[in-house]
């Protein structure tokens, strides 16, 4: 390429801007060839990354794992060969910003900007060629078409949008109700074990769930149930409880409530066995489950649900019937 | 060679034939672009989301957006025999057995985090320099839409995998959804096909993330870019920049091979970072299941202050006729904060003008400094989204620093009143005291550092007047006098019916403009200069060796770093 940046544009100094300050490499054609060096070197080992790429996809299998100082284990297919990739890629980068800066002409230029707006004559002949096809429409004057065009036009989207109701059934009561009913046996959670009241130790915490869940999720091919009748079991001394949502909902001290969070839906088990306080690890709303699941701090605004439990004929805790309240989030028609 | 040449000709000849383009190279190949550092952030931004696009379409030939429960044999041996959706088995296929999949997926997901950091930066640095005002409003909003839909696709992206992270977040986001007053039920049931999570989801999010918003994305980034070339860039201002004119580098060949190489540089250093530094790592957080959830885990960067606005809500809930819900402690930070601030920030160009009064059109950038009201309101914002960024990492806090929780929470519902107003002040002020400064240097010069005693015994420092290119950067501010305010009533007693929002209107101008540090006069800085001119020459001796032993006098330390003066004043 010849020398580009002729008189046209080279007036620097005339219009006020800075002198134009000369580089090593514009002066000395020592310093000019090696920069032409480093970019031709950059641009070489860029290449010679690239195939070193291809390399070593070849040689390293997807699951070996090297050992990277300072950075622990790690896949050395990803380690190898997204280093050369990124070495490969970022020379190229590297190399066109050397050149430029060193070799291709910085000489500022300056352009004038032309207005943005169009000339007053340009404005109103736009305008007016607007208003005089909206007349020829008839769009103005013709008061009958114009509206039921509007209308028409209102209504256009309204099936459309209908269109989309079977993307998903109603709620219908669904969120007021878990799976849980009279009778039904509470399991361990993940274990599906039966749970005795002797098994769980005051201060203790026992996550479960409904004994018929499992099968019934896997007839469903979802989670939806699971989602909402997940429960932490607690003991604790019967003097310690302060209240219940409904009168003897505990069997010996063991309470049941739902581990679904009423702010926005996290499971929760974290507990406090001195304090019986069950922290949300989403937003930290806690609630006391010595005192009817009520919310003690944070952004939840219910009371945990609580499950009245009691046992079986063989010993072993079952509900006592559905929560009362709903379970998880809030929602516009809980009312 | 010459073959190359003369094909390259006979292309552009051919082109031409057609589409009649060679008046449009003509005029183009040197069409000018203003060099500065923060003019790549945006740069930065449109590699990445090509670089996402590359890197997404690479994932889609190997993820299967499927909630259809699998047992997983794959060569991860941790979670080997344990049931998941196919969404996350694939995901795991991605990172262990398809070669170079992993370097993909960490890719995609830095490019992610890098698209949304540059686009949120390159807005500071548009809004800070006042680049929306007129003509650039219209692109500012564009930008504002860009900010949000990158945010959005974000979400629905880290949602894809169906660990147990992105589980726990859309189970949040369905719980949201689902607090919209009077439609949320519904609009959550139609959006899950049922009661969360349901089978359907992440089908569904998937076309949402690789059509839907990169499609909106694109077009809103085509047409982004399409103003900037038309209404061409802004400049900073500097000695022979003007509203009239754009210097800068031609796009052929400059321009074109440091943007462009600039691209590789982002690539490769998003390559390199994705080869070296673990990014969700989603294998450890394991599947979904609706019955756990990770302690102390994170969401990305972006959504962290809808968290913590989410955290340091008080727990309202208003029972309306013991029929509805309206969960305020879910809606006013997860809508009406967010919809409040994303409308403040898109209209923001027409707020600051119908307060100041200014239509004219700018192509020159403001300094910070020369719009205190503005860079403080700016600061006083970004205070605000600290808070609740810092909010959102309250259980981080917690534990690093062994604080209870309540306390971080009570101290920044307190701080969030407090520090951004306080932030606001604060910018004011400094940006006003550097005004003085600037108006100093103007009338009194540069300190040069060298002391002069006078024969009486008395010392000062030698000034000399600033270079050119400062004094043209100084003099590009524009002093602006605030809107009147309209009389209550006229001549005759008659009440001005416009008066009212006339008046709120001059006083939200005046404290616009309020603490503004003019520029001198041009009759002061003809004085100015000729009495630098007189003191650079004047004959009173220079007392070197003295001044350097520290002279301590009007209440500062003066010190003379030596003749050449350069390294003055930094003590
Ligand atoms: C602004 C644009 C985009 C953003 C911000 C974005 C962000 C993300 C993020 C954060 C993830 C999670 C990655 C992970 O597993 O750690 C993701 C996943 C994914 N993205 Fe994107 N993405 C964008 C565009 C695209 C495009 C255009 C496509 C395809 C055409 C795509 C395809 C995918 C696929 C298939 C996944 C799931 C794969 C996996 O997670 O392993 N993305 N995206
Ligand atoms: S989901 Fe439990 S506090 Fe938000």
């Amino acid at each position: 390429m010849t020398e580009h940046h002729s008189t046209d544009v080279d007036h620097g100094h005339a219009d006020g801007l800075p002198e134009h300050k000369l580089r090593r490499t514009d002066v000395f054609p020592r310093a000019e060839k090696r920069a032409v060096r480093q970019v031709a070197a950059m641009f070489g080992l860029s290449a010679i990354a690239g195939i070193g790429t291809i390399a070593a996809f070849f040689a390293f299998p997807a699951d070996r794992l090297i050992t990277v100082p300072a950075l622990g284990q790690m896949s050395a297919q990803n380690v190898v060969v997204g280093g050369l990739m990124g070495v490969s890629i970022l020379l190229i980068g590297l190399g066109a910003i050397h050149w430029a800066r060193k070799l291709m002409p910085d000489h500022e230029l300056v352009q004038e900007r032309h207005d943005l707006d169009s000339t007053y004559a340009d404005r109103k002949a736009a305008i007016d060629e607007f208003w005089s096809g909206a007349e020829a429409s008839g769009f103005i004057n013709r008061k009958i078409i114009r509206r039921s065009l509007l209308g028409a036009m209102a209504l256009f989207p309204l099936p459309i949008i209908v269109l989309f109701k079977d993307l998903g059934p109603m709620p219908g009561t669904s969120l007021r109700h878990t799976i849980w009913k009279a009778g039904e046996q509470i399991v361990t959670d993940p274990q599906e074990r039966p749970i005795r009241p002797e098994d769980i130790p005051v201060g203790g915490l026992v996550n479960a769930m409904p004994v018929s869940l499992r099968k019934l999720q896997d007839k469903q091919g979802n989670s939806n149930e699971g989602v909402k009748s997940v429960i932490v079991l607690v003991r604790m001394r019967p003097d310690e409880i302060v209240a219940q949502q409904g009168k003897n909902w505990d069997y010996q001290g063991i309470v049941a409530y739902s581990k679904v969070c009423t702010h926005l839906g996290c499971p929760i088990s974290l507990y406090e066995h001195r304090t019986h306080h069950l922290l949300c690890p989403c937003h930290q709303s806690t609630f006391d489950l010595a005192d009817a699941g009520k919310v003690v701090f944070g952004p939840a605004a219910r009371r945990m649900p609580q499950l009245p439990i009691t046992v079986d004929a063989d010993g072993y805790l079952v509900a006592a019937a559905d929560f009362a309240e709903p379970v998880g989030p809030s929602f516009w028609e809980l009312g | 060679m010459s073959a190359i040449v003369d094909g390259i000709d006979s292309t552009i000849g051919y082109a031409d034939d057609r589409l009649s383009s060679a008046g449009f190279l003509k005029r183009n190949l040197k069409k000018v672009f203003p060099d500065h550092w923060s003019f790549m952030l945006g740069e930065i931004a449109l590699y990445s989301f090509i670089i996402l696009l590359i890197s997404g379409v690479y994932l889609t030939l190997f993820f299967k957006p499927s909630m259809t429960e699998v047992v997983y044999n794959g060569s991860y041996t941790i979670l080997k025999g344990v049931k998941m959706s196919e969404a996350f088995a694939s995901t795991l296929n991605i990172s262990f057995d398809v070669r170079g999949g992993l370097l993909m997926r960490q890719i995609h997901h830095w490019a992610a985090l890098f698209f949304i950091a540059s686009i949120s930066v390159h807005m500071c640095r548009v809004f800070f320099t006042g680049a929306f005002r007129k003509p650039r409003e219209l692109n500012w909003v564009v930008g504002t839409l860009l900010l949000i839909t990158g945010i959005l696709e974000g979400f629905a992206g880290y949602s894809l995998p169906d660990d147990l992270l992105s589980g726990t977040g859309l189970r949040i986001a369905e719980g949201i959804v689902q607090a919209t007053p009077i439609l949320g039920t519904y609009v959550s049931f139609l959006l899950f096909g049922g009661p969360f999570p349901g089978n359907d989801f992440i089908a569904r999010l998937y076309t949402v993330h690789v059509l839907l918003v990169p499609g909106l994305i694109l077009a809103l980034i085509t047409a982004h870019l399409m103003m900037v070339w038309y209404q061409k860039h802004t400049q900073f201002p500097g000695p022979g920049r003007t509203e009239k004119n754009v210097v800068g580098y031609p796009l052929m060949p400059v321009y074109m091979a440091k943007a462009g190489g600039f691209f590789f540089v982002v690539f490769g250093i998003t390559t390199l970072l994705s080869a070296l530094v673990t990014i969700n790592p989603v294998w450890m957080y394991g599947p979904y299941v609706p019955d756990q959830v990770t302690a102390g885990s994170q969401p990305d960067f972006y959504i962290g202050w809808l968290d913590g606005a989410v955290r340091l809500m008080p727990n309202w809930e208003i029972n309306l006729w013991h029929h509805y819900t309206l969960s305020l402690n879910i809606m006013i930070p997860a809508m009406i904060i967010p919809g409040l601030l994303f409308t403040g920030i898109a209209l923001f160009p027409w707020l600051e003008s119908w307060v100041t009064g200014d239509k004219r059109v700018h192509h020159i950038l403001d300094r910070p400094r020369n719009a205190p009201t503005r860079t403080a309101l700016g600061v006083g914002t970004i205070a605000f989204y600290g808070m609740l960024w810092l909010s959102g990492g309250n259980d981080i806090i917690a534990t690093t620093f062994t604080i209870p929780f309540n306390t971080i929470t009570w101290v920044l519902r307190f701080a969030i009143f407090i520090v951004p107003p306080l932030a606001f002040i604060v910018t004011r002020r400094f940006c006003v005291s550097l005004q003085r400064r600037d108006h100093d240097k103007l009338l009194h010069g540069r300190e040069t550092g060298r002391i002069l005693r006078h024969p009486s015994g008395e010392f000062t420092e030698i000034h000399a007047s600033i270079s050119d290119a400062e004094r043209a950067v100084i003099m590009s501010k524009q002093d602006i006098i605030p809107i009147a305010s309209p009389l209550a009533s006229d001549a005759h007693g008659v009440r001005n019916p416009a008066g009212v929002i006339g008046r709120v209107r001059a006083g939200l101008s005046r404290f616009y403009y309020g603490p503004n540090i003019a520029l001198p006069t041009a009759a002061e800085l003809e004085a100015a200069a000729t009495h630098l001119e007189h003191e650079a020459h004047s004959a009173v001796p220079v007392i070197e060796r003295e001044a350097r032993l520290e002279v301590t006098g009007g209440g500062g330390v003066l010190r003379d770093p030596g003749p050449d003066g350069q390294s003055g004043h930094n003590h």
